[in-house]
């Protein structure tokens, strides 16, 4: 067998640079947090979805009421991440948790910037933490962090 | 409040480690150096090139008979190219070519210029142009191939050498 250091290994980089339509109720939503807003929508049933969806899960209605949310919310379940990759919205360890906020009836992803795995808890209270530079993202969100 | 959002950009990237392995890591620092490097089955004597796996395909075992394969060679099959795509560097129309090097049993794909696209054929006899030894990277070592200026191989040759029984 060949010596392993004559085995040649290079970098090898595939990236697709996509650009996606978001549509009216996304669109709306995503619009909100420029202007460090949230907004869900009704559904028929009058939960409140966060983010909006366009049609009712249930009923596949149109679905049209926006309505007020957050900015505070509730962890409902969470992850601890040891070890970020270049991609993810914070370099250091932290959580990727689903967030309630206040008022929604469905919990949205997000990171939490807990500082240490043994802070996370589920039922804990966070708010956003917001980039100053929005650009109608969701990672207009730099991230959530424990209330004080 | 700014303009509604109504485009997002989701950019995916995925960063690989790519490994050639031995068979391919040879070939590639062969070409480097100026030299195609060919492997032979001790079984059934077919001298593969290209840098593959470094097993044959037909017997399944590793082969360790290195051989330098000479730079010229038969075009077996072609396409013409006449669609401009993004990061293309070639001029259309162009040709992409198997080529047959002399003392092979598989053919290597290589740029056919130097000839009109509408000009090549099977059994068009042609030699490597190589960039310059030392602006050689691991990418970039055969330019292209264009014709020898011998004459071409009968073509009972080359449909006898495509025949699966070859």
């Amino acid at each position: 067998m060949a010596n392993p250091s004559d085995v040649l290994t290079a970098l090898h980089v595939l990236e697709y640079p996509y650009k996606r339509s978001v549509g009216p109720v996304i669109g709306r939503f995503l619009s909100g947090l420029r202007e460090q807003r949230f907004e869900g929508i009704r559904a028929s049933d009058g939960r409140v979805l966060v983010p909006p969806v366009e049609y009712d899960p249930q009923t596949a209605q149109e679905l049209s009421e926006f309505v007020p949310v957050g900015p505070g919310g509730v962890v409902t379940t969470w992850t601890w991440l040891a070890e970020p990759r270049s991609n993810n919205p914070l370099q250091k360890p932290f959580a990727w948790a689903l967030i309630k906020l206040d008022g929604a009836d469905t919990a949205l992803l997000h990171a939490v910037d807990a500082g240490d795995e043994a802070t996370m808890k589920t039922g804990m209270r966070v708010r956003p933490r917001w980039k100053a530079e929005r650009a109608g993202h969701i990672l207009d969100i730099e991230c959530f962090e424990p209330e004080a | 409040m700014g303009e509604p959002v109504e485009i997002i950009q989701t950019p995916i990237r995925l960063e690989y480690q790519y490994t050639p392995g031995v068979s391919r890591s040879r070939y590639l620092k062969g070409l480097i150096e100026g030299k195609i490097l060919g492997e032979r089955c001790e079984r059934c004597h077919k001298v593969y090139v290209g840098g593959g796996s470094g097993a044959c395909a037909r017997d399944g075992i590793p082969m360790s008979d290195v051989v330098e394969l000479p730079h010229v060679g038969t075009v077996t099959s072609f396409c013409i190219v006449n669609v401009p795509f993004a990061g293309a560097t070639v001029e259309i129309p162009y040709t992409m070519a198997a080529i047959l090097l002399d003392g092979a049993d598989i053919p290597l794909n290589g740029l056919i210029q130097e000839i009109p696209a509408d000009q090549v054929r099977m059994g068009l006899r042609v030699e490597a142009v190589w960039i310059p030894a030392g602006e050689r990277t691991f990418t970039e070592t055969i330019k292209h191939w264009r014709p020898s200026g011998e004459d071409d191989a009968p073509i009972d040759d080359v449909l006898k050498w495509m025949r699966a029984d070859a």
